[in-house]
Order: structure tokens, then sequence, then C-alpha cells
């Protein structure tokens, strides 16, 4: 089946909106049984690992942990701060902007160089290692997305909706969109604009930075944003 | 209310309802899991409360054990001892008796499933068998710390490992380089099951009557099998260091799995070490004494699992359920459960572990706030709703070889 570049339904009379379809995505942690105990074996790994990878890797977190305010960082931030000590790659890592990368290769590029960049200005950090068991793990995820029950016709039907999905339908709508299967926006923005014809609306949504907060957090700003239209 | 629906308000509506249409894709799958015992340890207990729910989520499950004479569990438990580090002596005579017994087990069960999912390696030689019908789906789950296995031992299994469909493992630690999928689950705990859902304290303060745990002073408390795994030694020798700043009692209450020859040897090195100390309360708990696990966990100002190996240690995410801070030994899965200084405190040795436990029962407010995060971590990542998810995923993507599964609407 091909992916659903938007998640739009046909509306049953033929005309008007296109309904909007609530997908979510299930994800299955699968390891490549590559680690790395020292930078220079982290980034070479890095070079080579596929794109699943990275995307899990600077992703997962955000299910994994979308409960806590201010959210941890992603993984390979948290092992080169928390594990293996290097405090100011660990920030320089966490402080990556995600949204101004399109692509995982783009991103990959970025993580990847970051990394080089210090072990050039700081090569005592070549030397450093961590014990057996703490190395850094590259795993990838398999995603499984599928329909659920919900759709909506109507910017009301969307707020309904909206407060009762899982965080892993709100993910695949703003995450997966955007950067996974390589769409410049995310899924609600697009529908606001192109089926509803609220434009205004679809460019706030647009221009939310997901990754400055946690999926719950988000949640709640989308649903001030569309309550506020439809004053 | 029981069965799934019973979930709804503890893992959230949408995550049952997700659930319920991801196994709409595997109605009518016959499924057999096999593991090694029916009672007693994790993985047991798992099987207990899933195997009935993905009955009622339309998958056709049955559940069978191995049947093996008393020195098959010698074997099996020496084997479990290797493949976690430890240096055991396995004789040509011991190989060949795991072998017969695997493959006598493998002639008595009914394999002709679609998927054949196997536990840890007492019957890992059953896929000799999946050649007699191709197209079904066989899983090794390990659950099992494999990440410095014994290279004999290991040797012996990885041929037949590697026969399967997947591999499963619990911690990205355990997972080698392999030619062959290893896919991530964690296990988990029930939180209806009687050893973690709610007590009230008229039933908390029952138990510890009953048990004859005073309540006069700070509990610190290990809840695990007898196992040297589990090091409870080490345990006493932990509450020994705490006890010379501060007043507390030291409770250790376990069992023994039917699966665990060694389980009477160290209890009467444990006996040993305690004996005519009146703060240690050494508790041989019977089978089923799950309310009892339960009250005590909640009655316990710090929860400690200072394993030196760990399968996952699941008794960590069932203290952190009921919002006990936790001290645990950085092994196996569980930094998955604790994450350090945030929902718990990690620690390498025994010095390090007295230290953790002395800064909870000094600091009430900061051992609060680590055990309500570690009750959110819980819920989010290690409730049996997840666990159910992951196995349905994970038998759902041996049908396919993308990334990506986009699946029709059902």
């Amino acid at each position: 089946m091909e992916a659903p570049s938007a998640a739009v339904i046909a509306s049953k009379a033929g005309t008007g909106p296109q309904a909007f379809r609530f997908f979510t995505s299930l994800v299955l942690q699968e390891s490549t049984g590559l680690r790395a105990s020292t930078l220079p074996v982290l980034v070479k790994l890095l070079r080579e690992v596929p794109d699943s990878c990275i995307y899990y890797h600077t992703h997962y977190f955000l299910l994994q942990h979308h409960y806590l305010t201010p959210e941890p960082t992603n993984d390979f931030a948290y092992w080169v701060a928390e594990v293996l000590g290097e405090g100011a790659l660990g920030e320089l890592l966490a402080s990556i902007d995600v949204m101004e990368h399109a692509s995982l290769q783009s991103l990959r590029e970025v993580v990847a160089g970051t990394i080089e960049q210090y072990l050039q200005q700081n090569p005592g950090a070549r030397l450093k290692f961590v014990s057996a068991g703490e190395e850094f793990f590259f795993l990838k995820s398999v995603h499984v997305i599928m329909p659920t029950s919900y759709t909506a016709s109507t910017l009301a039907d969307f707020a309904q909706v909206l407060e009762h999905i899982s965080v892993r339908a709100l993910y695949f709508h703003i995450f997966d969109a955007r950067l996974r299967i390589g769409q410049p926006t995310n899924d609600f923005a697009r529908w606001f604009t192109e089926q509803l014809g609220l434009k205004r609306l679809g460019e706030n949504v647009s221009c939310l930075d997901p990754y400055a907060h946690t999926l719950e957090t988000l949640r709640g700003i989308l649903l001030s944003l569309i309550r506020e239209e439809l004053r | 209310m029981s069965g799934l629906a019973a979930y709804e308000p503890i893992a959230g509506p949408s995550t049952v309802a997700e659930l319920i249409q991801l196994a709409k894709r595997l109605a009518d799958r016959r499924v057999v899991m096999v593991n090694s015992t029916r009672v007693g340890g994790g993985v047991a207990e798992i099987l207990n409360r899933m195997v009935p729910l993905l009955t009622e989520l339309g998958l056709d499950v049955r559940w069978e054990v191995v049947e093996g004479p008393g020195p098959f569990y010698r074997v099996t438990k020496a084997f479990h001892n290797a493949l976690h580090g430890a240096p055991e002596l396995i004789s040509q005579e011991m190989y060949d008796l795991f072998l017969e017994v695997g493959r006598a087990n493998a002639e008595r069960l009914d394999l002709d499933q679609d998927i054949v999912f196997i536990h840890d390696p007492q019957p890992i030689v059953f896929v000799e068998r999946r050649k007699r019908r191709p197209r079904a789906r066989w899983l090794w789950r390990c659950h099992i710390d494999v990440s410095r296995p014994d290279q004999v031992a290991w040797s012996f299994l990885e041929p037949f490992i590697l026969r399967y469909d997947a591999a499963v493992y619990s911690a990205p630690a355990f997972t080698q380089r392999m030619a062959m999928r290893q896919l991530l689950i964690a296990p988990s705990i029930d939180p209806l099951s009687d050893k973690n859902r709610e007590l009230n304290t008229e039933e908390v303060d029952a138990v510890l009557q009953r048990l004859e745990v005073p309540r006069d002073r700070p509990i610190v408390t290990q809840v695990s099998r007898f196992d040297r795994l589990k090091d409870p030694v080490g345990v006493i020798d932990v509450f020994r260091r705490v006890r010379r700043s501060v007043k507390c009692r030291l409770v250790l209450a376990g069992g023994t799995a039917t699966d665990d020859p060694e389980g009477e040897e160290v209890l009467a090195q444990v006996r040993d070490r305690a004996k005519g100390d009146p703060e240690i309360h050494l508790l041989l708990l019977p089978p089923n004494s799950d309310v009892e696990i339960n009250a005590l966990q909640r009655a316990s100002t710090v929860v400690l699992q200072k394993s030196i190996r760990e399968g996952f240690g699941l008794t960590v995410s069932e203290a952190l359920w009921k919002a006990r801070p936790v001290v645990a030994s950085a092994v196996g899965g569980i930094p998955l459960q604790v994450q350090h200084r945030y929902s718990g405190l990690l620690v390498h040795s025994i010095e390090g572990a007295a230290h953790a436990v002395k800064q909870l029962l000094g600091n009430p407010a900061y051992a609060k706030r680590l055990g309500e995060n570690g009750r959110e971590h819980v819920r989010h990542n290690f409730l049996l709703t997840r666990h159910l998810t992951d196995y349905l995923l994970a038998f759902l993507s041996l049908d396919y070889t993308t990334d990506t599964i986009f699946l029709n609407g059902h």
C-alpha cells in the first residue's frame, strides 16, 4: 500500500472539503548489533547506519518520554553528556534544530559534523571510552502505520477528536509527515489550509516547532489555536 | 470489568483501541508459546497474563511447557548461568541431555502453527522441526542478559538461534552482531494483577502484621528469587552499612522457581549471613504470594534491586509503579527502567548502593519525586498493554522486509 501522503478521505457527497482521517504509528524497536564506546567509532558508524537509525535516535525519545517537562535530549546528546561525560558536546548535539533539516541525510550530516568538529577542537575527547554495557547501541525503528477509527469533517469535529487521539497518532501527523515521509509541513496544517481554506490557522500550525514541546503540550497548543479560530 | 477493557482507565482508551485495531490484522493466527515453567519467575508470570489477553484479541494461542527430568534442569540452570557470563563447566553429557530432552519435547508437542514463539534456551532446539512447515514464523525470545555470555555455551546455541526468523531481546546491550533480525521488546508488569493492583492502607497493614514486620522505622526492601545473581548477600552488606547511620529495617522477600535447583543453596547462605539480626526480615514466600509482595513494596521507604546480572529486573518496574524510590544496579534492563537521578538511582557497588539508600532515606521529598516520575515512566513504557502491542507488531513485521509498514483500514 502507498504511504498516505495526506490523511484525507473523500467526503460522502463528493463535494466540499474532504474529511481528515487520523492515522497512528506504532513503533517496533530493532537492534543493528552495532555499538560505539568512543566518539571516533560513534561518528564512523553514524555515517554508515541506515536512515531509520538516524530517525530513531533523534525522534524516538519524543514518544518514550512525552510526559516529561522538560524532555530529555536526543539519544546522541544524552549518551555523549551523561555516559561519556562530554557535557559541552552533549549540549551542542542537544541544541541541533531538527526543524532546519528537511531530510534524514541532512540531519545525519549535522550530527556527524558536529562531533567531528568537536573532536578537531578537543583531540583529548577521542581517547574517552565507556565500559562494556554502556556503549551507544545503534537501534532502528520499524513503523507500523494504520488508520484509526477517527475522522473529522469540520474544524469543530477535529478539535473533539484531537482531545482523544493517542500521542502516537499526534506524533504521526506532526513528526512522521514532516521528516520521515519528506513533507515540508505537517498533515494538520495542510488539511486546515487545503481542505478548510483556513490559511492563517494552517500557517500558525505549520510554524509550530514540535521539537520544542512535549507531545501533550503540543496537543494543548493545537487545541488553543483551533478554539481561537472557532471563536 | 475484566479483560482488555479494564486496562483503559490505566493505559488510556486510545492505547487499548489501537491494540484492538492492530490485532484485527492477526485474527485467527495460530500461535504457540513454549517456555520451561508455568509457575515462578518473570516469564511464567507474563505468559499467565498475556495468553488470555492475546486470545481475547482474536489470536488462537496455546501455551506449552517443556518437561524434563531433574538433571535436565541442572543443565538448563548451568546454561542460564553461562549465558549470564558466569564460569560453568558444561560437559558433553550435559549437552547431550539438553538436546535429547529438547527433541523429545518437540516430538511430543504440536508445533504445526502459524507462529512458534520459543522462550529462552530450554526449548531452543525445537527449531530443528521448522522444516516440516516452512511458511510458519519462528521467534526466539531471550529473557536472559546475554551481553557477555560464556563463549562456549553461546557457540553451542548460536546455530539454533540463526535458524529463527528473528530473535527478541529485552535490552540493546543483549544483542550481538548476527546475520538475523534482532527485535527489542522489554517485558512488562500487569497493573491489574494481585502483585500490582492498588491496595488500601488496611490491606498493607494486615500483610505486614501477618509477616511480623514492624513499621516502627523505615523499611528497605529487596524482592527477588533467592538467586546468586540477585546478590541477596550483598543486600545484607548494603543494609549493614546504611544502618550505621540510619535506623531502618531490611526485608528480603522471595521464593524459588521450580526450574531453579540452586535456590536452596543460596537461601542457606543468606540465612547464615542474616542469623541473629532482628532487623533483617528474611521472608521465604510461597508461590502466589502476590498480595504480600505488593504490600511489602508499598510499605517500603526504599526499594533495592542490587542484582549482579539481570534478564530485565521487573521488580524495579513493580516498585516504580507503586511510586516507590528505587536504588538499583545498572545492569541488564534496569537502566531502561531507571533514569539515573530522574526516576531512581543507579549504582555499581555495595558502597554506592548504601550511599544511595542513605540519600533517599534522608531526603523524603527527593525520594517522593523520583518515585512519582518512575510511576509515569512505567505507565508509558512497561505496562502489559505496551508489551502486547510489541508482540503483535513483531508477529506482523515478520511478513515484511521494510522499515515502514502501512496497513489498510480494517
